[in-house]
């Protein structure tokens, strides 16, 4: 340390370093109570208030008509669009990186269309042209589809809301592909396919997977499109969520409390493995 | 097992650029064959068309008797080596060298056997089940030729395959390609930009400047017999004079140096003349063709690199075993001679200028300019 | 010189040819398949159903109080969460990256906890936390303050939503330009605030950037937990969202489109500033 900052430090009667670690350490406390305050504590009043009376308040929810069956239906609904949007996510990603086409760039900004839009409007945009009054609704309800009011009506929900999550995880990806890899591949008598299944696709598998649980966590717990579309029929389309607001609103905060931590529960594992998937995967990769 | 390839009139362009234009040459089975040339002088582009990773926009290939021009990739059972080794980074060396056999539905244990083959053939037994960013990189283009050879084809491509790799270890794998050639015998194909590398390992040099051919030949015959221009300013290191023909010289300023080559009375030539080829009379000697100042000696083992400025302004390099430099030192007066010199129209497709784009190993003399 | 001229590529190339222009045909025809059926045809649905009425209807929506009032609270609550998550956002992301600290890895899971909630769950746990019975009603209540119910608990509610987003951008940014710059800048004599404002915030600028155009549209388009602690008082608890929800239920459809429709052009616009903020932030990546 220089003199010059020494004479400060004895005129002040606190180090030059004391000060900077105080900054720091106010930095730092700010930010853990931020997100204490913000984070840990309302997962705290849920643990508590759900399990005040040990399991009872969970058994009651379940006893709710139809509540068992909202959470078995949106843990399946969730598994399908997570499919589905791995599938089609793949998909674009691939066009989106492999390919050039006119339009391109707008294809890119609808795919990340749900990231901006409500997810109310999107149960209203999904009901304005799947309805079962619109040209298009009952033209697929004399095929025997029926799409809103309807389980198929949440996948498709689902799966608008939750579009670019596998995209946007597996482009990075496919753009840092080495493309000789691929040539050297067809130089050993690899056909496109085979060259796809046994170069490409084991790259970007983890990022498929990662995308894919992130699907699955969100959908888990998505209410504004579904709440719209689905109807909301215990046993048929009553999703967990959904449930969750009609026990609030019935004034049986623990049992809404009971499902919301089992709920949150099954994401929070979720959560943590993709994190973990995706850290296994970029350390192998350097 | 080892087939010739013939490449006639082959040509590349994309959109407007025209990458290669009619290049023609043959590579005898079994031979190395150098393709030498600066950056984007289409050497590259000529050898994946080769592979069929490019389709040529005109011009035919022939490996031994069969036209393969319009095949595909798969269909021509080539090895290929990149740059930058583009081993498969999910798989272990072994799956890696298997690969080609896999794809070809090889029954296992045949396939184990070729792997092991391989393996010891390139000394990376042991590594067998690492992966490749465990491996350093002269490791690694092992395991990539390892893997090219394994399906044995009937021709090795190798695009600079040590382009990427320290100098130390260009030197060891350039020599060990040598060793590996000799006893496997197939047919290669290798383009890099270092001319060390063709005049060591190759058997003939297809040398390519902007597209086109301007020699093919052995080794020694481009370096001592230039074709044109480009490959005598390109190929070992020259000093060129600017000046026009005179009788059988080129006549620089005031003075003149007899040449080879026998061009029209008057035009516009340089005169290209190595290093070695430029003598130092010291001390007092006659002869020579030009007094000259000497501006700086490097040693250089056991000879020495002289820089001489001509009365005329001309700057000479001059290579010179340190016993002829008795009793010379900076700014000694000598007179130089020059023992051969070849002479190409100043119009000719142009020499590489200042500090030509090649890259040369440590140790190694650079090309000098007027 | 042989005078052979552009060859006639014989059959089987041609064909393989065909058969690569196929399936790129075939995979961009599902890709914009599924898209259309997903996202386009329903937007243009919705425009279509809210303007088909006549230009009537749409003034009749805007002159409409509740309306009015619904658009104002959720540019309220959307402004002061932006500002909030922004410049929180900041900070954490700063001591997340910069500072080593026991725990730092719990914290750093924390951060991710709101994508892994149920915006239902949130708002459930804001009433549980501030309302009749929870552990700071009383505090509240005692000095009069107002918080589910009102427009504190949605605040809270939609701040708790946005949180990741900022953080989660800016993060990967200043890890990427490392602490040379700042280093640099402080031994020639700035001083810590100085630095941040010259030095790291113009570096961090696109990142910072795109996280809040992401949280912005993140908040105006929140409803599962607002629905929870507002309580649906109409008129003064409800958002732009809130509304349509009440609107479809009292078979207002006409106007519930036309709102539909204009949160659908703003974000729209948002989306527009995403693209933006990320190209630029990709820009100075490869830079």
């Amino acid at each position: 340390m220089a003199s010059a900052a020494e004479t400060v430090e004895r005129r002040r009667g606190i180090s030059y370093r004391t000060i900077a670690r105080l900054r720091h350490g106010s930095l730092r406390g700010i930010a853990i109570l931020y997100l204490a305050l913000m984070i840990a504590l309302p997962i705290a009043a849920l643990i508590d208030k759900g399990f005040e009376r040990g399991l009872t308040s969970l058994r009651e929810a379940f006893a709710y008509p139809g509540g068992k069956e909202a959470i078995i239906l949106t843990l399946q609904m969730s598994a399908l669009a997570a499919t589905v949007n791995a599938l089609f996510g793949t998909m674009l990603a691939y066009a989106l990186v492999r390919y050039r086409f006119r339009g391109r760039q707008l294809l890119s900004a609808i795919v990340d269309l749900p990231l901006a839009i409500p997810t109310l409007v999107t149960g209203v945009m999904l009901g304005v042209l799947y309805g079962p009054n619109t040209v298009l609704g009952k033209a697929l309800a004399s095929a025997g589809i029926k799409v809103v009011f309807a389980k198929l009506g949440i996948l498709v929900a689902l799966c608008v809301v939750t579009l670019p999550f596998v995209v946007r995880a597996v482009q990075p990806v496919l753009l840092e592909l080495d493309p000789a890899e691929e040539e050297a591949a067809q130089t050993l008598g690899a056909s496109g396919w085979t060259t796809f299944r046994k170069i490409v696709l084991p790259a970007i598998r983890p990022a498929i997977a990662a995308g894919a649980l992130l699907v699955f966590a969100r959908s888990l717990g998505e209410f504004g499109s579904v709440v719209l579309v689905s109807g909301n029929m215990p046993f048929k389309t009553l999703t967990a969520p959904v449930l969750i607001t009609q026990l609030a609103s019935q004034f049986k905060p623990d049992q809404a409390a009971a499902v919301a931590a089992v709920l949150f529960g099954i994401s929070f594992m979720v959560v943590l493995v993709t994190t973990r998937l995706v850290r296994t995967q970029k350390g192998r990769e350097s | 097992m080892s087939e010739p390839i013939r490449v006639e009139d082959l040509t590349k362009r994309f959109g407007d650029f025209e990458a290669v234009r009619d290049v023609t040459f043959t590579a005898e089975a079994g031979s190395i064959t150098g393709l030498l040339g600066p950056s984007g002088s289409g050497k590259s582009t000529v050898l994946r068309m080769i592979a069929g990773l490019e389709t040529p926009t005109a011009g035919r290939i022939w490996m031994g008797e069969e036209e393969h021009t319009h095949k595909s990739v798969q269909e021509r059972r080539v090895g290929f080596v990149f740059q930058h080794y583009a081993l498969f980074r999910h798989m272990t060396v072994e799956q890696n060298v298997a690969f080609g056999l896999v794809v070809r539905k090889m029954p296992k244990p045949e396939q184990l056997g070729r792997v092991d083959e391989l393996l010891e053939l390139v000394q990376l037994g042991p590594f067998r089940d690492r992966y490749p960013d465990q491996l350093s990189g002269g490791q690694r283009q092992r395991v990539a030729l390892a893997r090219a050879l394994a399906p044995r084809p009937g021709v090795l491509l190798l695009d600079e395959p040590f382009g990427a790799l320290d100098a130390r270890v260009r030197q060891e794998l350039r020599r060990w390609l040598d060793e590996l050639h000799r006893e496997i015998g197939v047919t290669s194909l290798l383009v890099t930009h270092d001319q060390d590398e063709v005049l060591e390992l190759a058997n003939k040099v297809v040398v390519m400047h902007e597209g086109r051919v301007e020699q093919v030949g052995t080794p020694n015959e481009i370096y001592n017999e230039p074709a044109t221009a480009f490959v005598a300013g390109f190929v070992g290191s020259a000093n060129i004079l600017h000046g026009h023909m005179v009788g059988g010289h080129v006549q620089f300023g005031e003075h003149r140096v007899a040449v080879s080559d026998r061009l029209e009375e008057g035009t516009a030539a340089r005169a290209y003349v190595r290093p070695h080829d430029v003598l130092v009379l010291a001390n007092g000697r006659e002869g020579g063709i030009a007094e000259a100042t000497v501006e700086r000696i490097t040693m250089l083992g056991w000879l020495s690199r002289v820089t001489l400025q001509l009365d005329g302004g001309e700057v000479l390099t001059a290579e010179v075993p340190n016993d002829e430099l008795e009793g010379v030192n900076l700014g000694s007066r000598v007179r130089v001679e020059m023992r051969r010199a070849r002479a190409f129209r100043a119009s000719d497709a142009a020499a590489p200028a200042e500090g030509m784009g090649q890259e040369r190993a440590a140790g190694d003399l650079p090309a000098v300019t007027e | 010189m042989s005078d052979i001229a552009v060859p006639v590529a014989p059959r089987d190339a041609a064909l393989r040819r065909r058969r690569r222009r196929l399936v790129r045909a075939g995979l961009l025809a599902a890709c914009l398949t599924y898209l259309a059926l997903l996202l386009v045809a329903p937007l243009i649905g919705v425009a279509w159903t809210a303007l088909e009425p006549g230009w009537g209807v749409v003034r009749g929506t805007f002159s409409h109080p509740d309306v009015l009032h619904a658009f104002y609270l959720t540019a309220i609550i959307t402004a002061i969460t932006v500002v909030v998550t922004g410049f929180f956002g900041v900070v954490v992301a700063w001591v997340l990256v910069r500072q080593r600290f026991l725990g730092r890895g719990l914290l750093n899971a924390l951060v991710d906890t709101p994508f892994a909630l149920s915006p239902v769950t949130v708002g459930l746990a804001c009433v549980l936390l501030f309302g009749r019975g929870g552990w700071f009603h009383e505090f509240f209540a005692a000095r009069g303050i107002q918080i589910v119910f009102a427009l504190p608990s949605m605040v809270l509610v939609t701040i708790f939503i946005a949180i990741p987003f900022v953080i989660r951008e800016v993060q990967p940014v200043l890890e990427e330009i490392g602490t040379e710059e700042e280093d640099a800048s402080r031994t020639l004599g700035a001083s810590v605030t100085q630095t941040f404002f010259r030095v790291t915030l113009p570096n961090i600028r696109w990142g910072l950037l795109y996280g809040v155009a992401l949280s912005t549209a993140r908040s105006m388009g929140e409803i599962g937990a607002v629905f929870i602690v507002s309580g649906l008082i109409m008129g003064r608890t409800e958002t732009a969202p809130l509304y349509i929800w009440r609107a479809l239920e009292e078979r207002q459809t006409a106007s519930a489109y036309v709102v539909a429709l204009t949160l659908a052009a703003v974000s729209i616009v948002i989306l527009a500033a995403i693209e933006w903020f990320k190209h630029k932030r990709i820009r100075e990546d490869e830079a």
